[in-house]
């Protein structure tokens, strides 16, 4: 890290408190200790036992789950840092860290808020101000509408006279949160409303600002970073371009393909943006560009610290938590030249999820009940994280589970490590998206680089998760091998979970598998080998073998070294080998018990590659085991219900008792993860009876909507 | 030893066939599974089934033979809890209970109860074999007794559920009766007292089996069943639910936590426990270091010894099993007066500590002769067993060469009430070894007598043949003399899921006898 040049005058804190939770908190903790720094934590019920409240030197409860009676309530978190004798608060990103208000209230109370003036806050906090202040300093801007008339009919005509399609934003917002994008006025009112409720519930406020919206921009966006010494000095770019929804998902440094002009004259243009706001600490200045033209146009500027300010740090080798800290205590920036902040090599971010990409990205809650992270290696694969193996991912939160970036001398590079990091890192027990990020960094049109924020509307085809297919044999095989032989008992575990062992003599076993989505099951004969199998060459080692019979008939030999001892190590140390007719396939397993109901769930993980009989050639799978009688639920004549496809509040009932519906009809609709969800009707019908209430909070799977035929 | 075990594993094959291609198939056309196919069904997937004494029952009545004694017992993982499983071999002649049948369907209640193990009942049974009905029907240990233990079992908390998926006839209807809770599967499962042929017998009525005692009747209208299934495996669901719903306390199941305590990792021997059978001489006048058996059983191989160097022909100390702290009594060599006290010494500490107990036998015997018995070895020998009979620890037994004479007390013989006792293929057993029994014999017999050496041959041959022969592990375990005959390299599997069922439970304090000092 370039530290020349701190001058002794300023006084540097001794005892910072983080107003946030989860990794952005535990990563503000790291360094914070670093710099000799005591950290306060704060957290909610949620979040007693969450990781930064464990890495931080103090603690202080804050209240219930939600965010608005914790994270949110600014006295109680300014109470904190009076009781706990802080001079300086960290905000972290979301929550309060871009409220001018919280910001003053921190000033007030003699507490160093971590974060730029309250005036620049405040300017930029509203997207008409920033637009019109940028405008006044030359930087370009789109056309749009940042007018106080909230009237709708007002909002409508300007809609009309930037040109459709526009944007709507609510004008203090971020994260994606009260955006909606309208193509034709007949949908601008109803993504209004949308974008106000969901605005008031996320920030408090909905005033909205219509754009222009620009078909396929890329996003590229600068880091910046001021001192209160007058210094300003941007740490390059950023490209952000493959968005679902608004939300980032591949976040990388440089932009592949930008021209060294264009380059050199958006960061010009970010630190003229910075200046013209009197800006200090870390903040980033948003631009859109047209490829085709290949002009770029300011969008906004946030004021905090990104969620993909790592990237930066890996090409820049800046601790950029550690200059916010020195800029905060009055020290001028470590690095004042722009032309010393050079960037070297490749840097990507991927954003791991809870959520379910096969189900429309559904968010997910639960326990991580198996979570394995790619081993870091400092400057080269680091794991942004706030969770570890038994943690659980709440409803309160957003259902981040970590971040995961790679460096490397040149871009392929980096993307092919991303890629086999990706296949490193292990979830079980929630659906994730790591599969969907391997295949967006592994889409030929990402690797040639220059996508735009079209990319995952344009390809989705390719990057979807493929439809759940037939396991090949091997797979099968080696299910089967895992799940009767190599079960683990978790170490220090019951060694009534360790395998079928059958003890003496030949038996088979019955073994039944389930792919979720599909119809049919896979029932097989699992033959133990007992000790019976010698591999060839293995120097007369005992190997464990079975003989599985496939649904066809067909025998294949599986063996492996037997359950205790001799394993292979493999990147988490729980490794196992099997080979199944002649090859020998790598895999972590996980096997979770099927609890009351009984069956099993077996999930593998491939140390690379494919099998050679899945022309897929997936490296992660997931096989159920049904429980012993499955044909026996009760199964047609009912009427169809509707269930809460996960846990949230009914902000909205559509339909009432008696009224016909067709299909697709919204009935619903469902506020979870701070999203909206709408549920509509899976076929035509009439309502039978709708269970539920405005405001109801509710479990995943409860009955909401009773349908009958219509 | 690989010899022995391919025959162990040739002749299990066999008892795994039941009674037969021929009854199976005939069984199988009933729409019913086989026994062994109802366990896999019903044991939670991928988790191990410890089956007790397949091997009952053998050449014990002349041409009959008895597979598994007719009946399968074992301790298997169901919803997440360890349970007793005793299910009838209908394949067996009919499943009907011979001498054996009853003995080990005692014996699976016995360690059910010792355990705390819920007893799960797979009942399909034509009831006691008549032509040997003076030996299953009388006595104390007969088939009454089995309703005896369900009814103490039940009385003690230990879940008592069956499973009627087949006949249930006469005393057999008691077993569904006397359980908590009940199934029974609809078209094959009967309950009653008497069956059709007896009814119509005793007073002239005819109805079928189906009315007399299906499933509708005693579900819809005895009320001797609970549960009604449709057919065998979702008999075995419903079996699941019942368990899942037991209420067994959290730390019984979920988190393993030995002894009480938090479980943390555990290490696998330094040494692979596949050497095991090829460490112990087939001849048992050769002796070996026990302490090798040992490391290749144990956590990490550690073994913290105690009294290293007094009375060393038995080896005492302290060990982890997966996890689980185990004080480990060994045989290594002929028992002399201070190894006794040694023992004895050892199993009072771990009583003290609440420490289960592995006794690895391999006893020639204790040591006679005029020196030893004048210092008093058959006092410091009952010391040692005063000290095995009433420690309540739990103990497992394991035979892994030659178990003889008073020796086999003192290492928790069969008399002795381990919670389980176990035999390696090579292990044998009796009063004393043949060659010395048959030169007692041959001492007494020759009395007065001048006996050429081929006389002396003549009269022993018989003899040793008799020792040979009824101190194998088959003989032994025919009769249920033990629990199973065990491959040596699942001892360290079979001796962690033997512990990690008895030490579920803190044992009571042990109150010892009189040591005669």
């Amino acid at each position: 890290t370039p530290a020349e040049g701190s001058p002794p005058s300023s006084k540097p804190f001794t005892k910072l408190l983080i107003a946030n939770r989860g990794e952005i908190a535990c990563r503000i903790i790291r360094t914070a200790r670093k710099m000799g720094i005591k950290t306060v934590a704060v957290y909610s019920d949620a979040d007693a036992r969450s990781q930064f409240v464990r890495m931080a030197d103090e603690a202080h409860w804050i209240g219930p789950s939600p965010t608005t009676e914790s994270y949110l309530v600014k006295e109680k978190i300014l109470e904190v840092a009076k009781r706990a004798g802080v001079q300086a608060l960290h905000p972290g990103y979301g929550f309060l860290s871009e409220n001018p208000d919280f910001a003053e209230m921190c000033q007030s109370a003699g507490v160093v808020f971590v974060g730029p003036p309250v005036p620049a806050l405040r300017s930029m906090g509203s997207k008409a101000a920033a637009k019109r202040i940028m405008t006044e300093a030359g930087v370009p801007v789109t056309p749009a509408y940042y007018g106080e008339d909230q009237d709708d009919a007002r909002l409508l005509a300007e809609a009309e006279k930037v040109g459709y399609p526009v944007m709507i934003k609510a004008v203090t917002g971020g994260g994606g949160k009260g955006m909606r994008r309208v193509m034709a006025a007949a949908d601008f009112i109803p993504a209004l409303e949308a974008c106000r409720r969901e605005a008031l519930k996320s920030f408090g406020r909905d005033r909205m600002l219509i754009e222009k919206y620009l078909v396929n921009p890329r996003h590229i966006e600068l880091q910046v970073f001021g001192d209160r010494h007058g210094n300003a000095v941007h740490l390059h770019e950023r490209d952000c371009s493959v968005q679902r929804r608004h939300q980032k998902v591949l976040e990388e440094s440089p932009a592949p393909g930008l021209g060294e002009a264009i380059r050199e004259e958006m960061g010009r243009a970010a630190v003229l943006a910075a200046k013209a706001v009197g800006y200090t600490g870390a903040g980033t200045v948003e631009f859109l560009l047209d490829p085709a033209s290949q002009r770029f146009y300011f969008c906004e500027m946030n004021t905090r610290l990104q969620v993909e300010h790592c990237v930066t740090e890996m090409v820049t080798g800046v601790d950029l938590v550690e200059w916010q800290l020195r800029v905060a205590a009055g020290e001028p920036l470590p690095v004042r030249e722009q032309a010393d902040i050079r960037a070297r090599g490749h840097a990507i971010e991927a954003r791991i999820y809870a959520e379910n990409p096969a189900k429309g990205f559904l968010p997910a809650t639960g326990s991580l009940k198996r979570l394995r992270t790619p081993v870091s290696e400092e400057g080269v694969v680091r794991v942004e994280t706030g969770v570890v193996e038994g943690d659980e991912v709440s409803m309160y939160y957003d259902p981040m589970i970590a971040k995961l970036l790679t460096w490397a001398p040149s871009r392929p590079e980096a993307l092919r490590r991303m890629a086999r990091v990706l296949r490193d890192y292990q979830i079980a027990g929630l659906p994730n998206n790591l599969e969907f990020l391997e295949r967006c960094v592994g889409h030929p049109a990402f690797e040639r680089g220059g996508v735009t924020t079209g990319f995952l509307v344009e390809y989705e085809a390719d990057v979807s998760i493929p439809p759940p297919s037939p396991p090949s044999p091997h797979l099968l095989a080696l299910a089967a091998y895992a799940l009767t032989q190599q079960r683990e008992a978790p170490r220090g575990g019951t060694p009534w979970l360790g395998g079928a062992w059958r003890g003496v003599g030949r038996r088979t076993l019955p073994v039944e598998f389930v792919v979720d989505g599909l119809e049919e099951s896979f029932a097989l004969k699992a033959g133990v080998m007992d000790g019976g199998v010698q591999e060839g060459g293995g120097g007369g080692r005992h190997a464990w073998g079975l003989r599985v019979e496939m649904p066809d008939g067909q025998a294949y030999r599986v063996s492996g070294p037997r359950c205790e001892g001799d394993r292979a190590s493999g990147a988490h140390g729980d490794e196992w080998e099997a080979t199944v007719e002649g090859v020998t396939y790598k895999y972590s397993a996980w096997i979770e018990d099927g609890g009351m109901r009984g069956g099993a769930r077996v999930q593998l993980w491939l140390r690379s590659g494919g099998l050679v009989d899945d022309p897929l050639q997936r490296t992660t799978f997931s096989l159920r085991v049904p429980a012993a009688a499955l044909g026996h639920e009760l199964a047609g004549g009912v009427i169809p219900r509707i269930l809460a496809p996960m846990p949230g509040k009914l902000v909205k009932v559509l339909v009432k008792a008696g009224e016909a519906v067709r299909k697709g009809q919204s009935l619903l609709i469902l506020e979870a993860m701070k999203m909206e969800h709408v549920i509509a009707a899976p076929q035509d019908a009439t309502v039978d009876s709708v269970a539920r209430a405005v405001g109801d909070v509710v479990q995943e799977g409860i009955p909401l909507v009773s349908l009958k035929a219509a | 030893m690989d010899k022995l075990v391919d025959r162990l594993d040739g002749i299990l094959e066999e008892v795994y066939q039941g009674g037969g291609e021929l009854a199976r198939s005939k069984h199988e056309q009933r729409g019913k599974l086989y026994v062994r196919e109802r366990i896999e069904r019903l044991v939670d997937p991928g988790t191990p089934f410890l089956e007790l004494s397949p091997l009952a029952g053998r050449e014990l009545y002349g041409q009959d033979k008895v597979p598994a004694g007719g009946i399968v017992t074992g301790i298997g993982r169901v919803a997440g809890v360890e349970c007793m499983l005793v299910a009838n071999d209908a394949t067996v002649k009919g499943g009907t209970y011979y001498p054996i049948t009853v003995k080990k369907h005692l014996r699976a209640q016995e360690i059910a109860s010792q355990n705390k193990l819920p007893c799960i009942y797979l009942v399909d049974s034509g009831g006691a074999f008549l032509p040997r009905q003076d030996e299953v029907f009388p006595d104390r240990d007969h088939f009454g007794r089995i309703f005896f233990n369900q009814a103490n079992m039940s009385a003690a908390g230990i879940p008592q559920i069956a499973v009627v998926m087949g006949s249930c006839t006469a005393g057999g209807a008691y077993v569904p009766a006397m359980s908590d809770e009940s199934i029974i599967v609809k078209g094959s499962g009967t309950i009653f007292l008497g069956g059709p042929p007896l009814v119509k017998a005793a007073t002239g009525e005819v109805v079928s089996a189906e009315d007399l005692g299906g499933a509708d009747v005693h579900c819809r209208t005895s009320g001797v069943v609970d549960h009604y299934a449709t057919d065998d495996l979702h008999a075995l669901d419903i079996t699941r639910s019942i368990v899942a719903s037991l209420n067994v306390p959290e730390a019984r199941t979920a988190a393993f936590s030995p002894n009480g305590k938090t479980g943390g990792p555990y290490e696998e021997p330094l040494y692979s426990p596949d050497e095991l059978g090829g460490l112990v001489p087939l001849d048992p006048k050769r002796p070996f270091d026990v302490r090798s058996v040992i490391a290749r059983v144990v956590d990490g191989s550690r073994f913290q010894e105690f009294k290293a160097l007094y009375g060393p022909t038995i080896v005492t100390g302290f060990a982890r099993i997966h996890g689980i702290l185990t004080g480990i009594v060994a045989n290594n060599g002929i028992l002399f007066s201070e190894s006794a006290l040694k023992a004895a010494h050892f199993i009072e500490l771990c009583s003290q500590r609440h420490i289960p107990l592995v006794f690895l036998q391999n006893i020639t015997g204790f040591m006679v002769g005029r020196k030893y018995e004048n210092e008093g070895i058959a006092k410091n020998g009952a010391k040692l067993v005063t000290a095995v009979s009433t420690s309540k620890v739990p103990k497992i037994t394991l035979l892994i060469a030659g178990s003889y004479g008073a020796g086999n007390y003192g290492m928790c013989g069969r008399a002795f009430s381990p919670r389980f006792l176990f035999m390696w293929p090579n292990a044998k057993i009796s009063v004393m070894g043949g060659e010395q029994a048959a030169n007692v014999l041959a001492t007494v017999a020759a009395q007065g007598k001048d006996w050429t050496s081929a006389e002396e041959s003549a009269f022993k041959a018989p003899i040793l043949a008799k020792f040979s022969k009824e101190s194998s592990c088959y003989y032994s375990s025919a009769r249920l003399w033990d629990d199973g005959v065990i491959r040596p390299r699942d001892t360290r599997r079979v001796l962690g899921l033997g512990l990690a069922v008895a030490v579920k439970e803190q044992a009571e304090r042990t109150q010892f006898g009189v040591f005669r000092m």
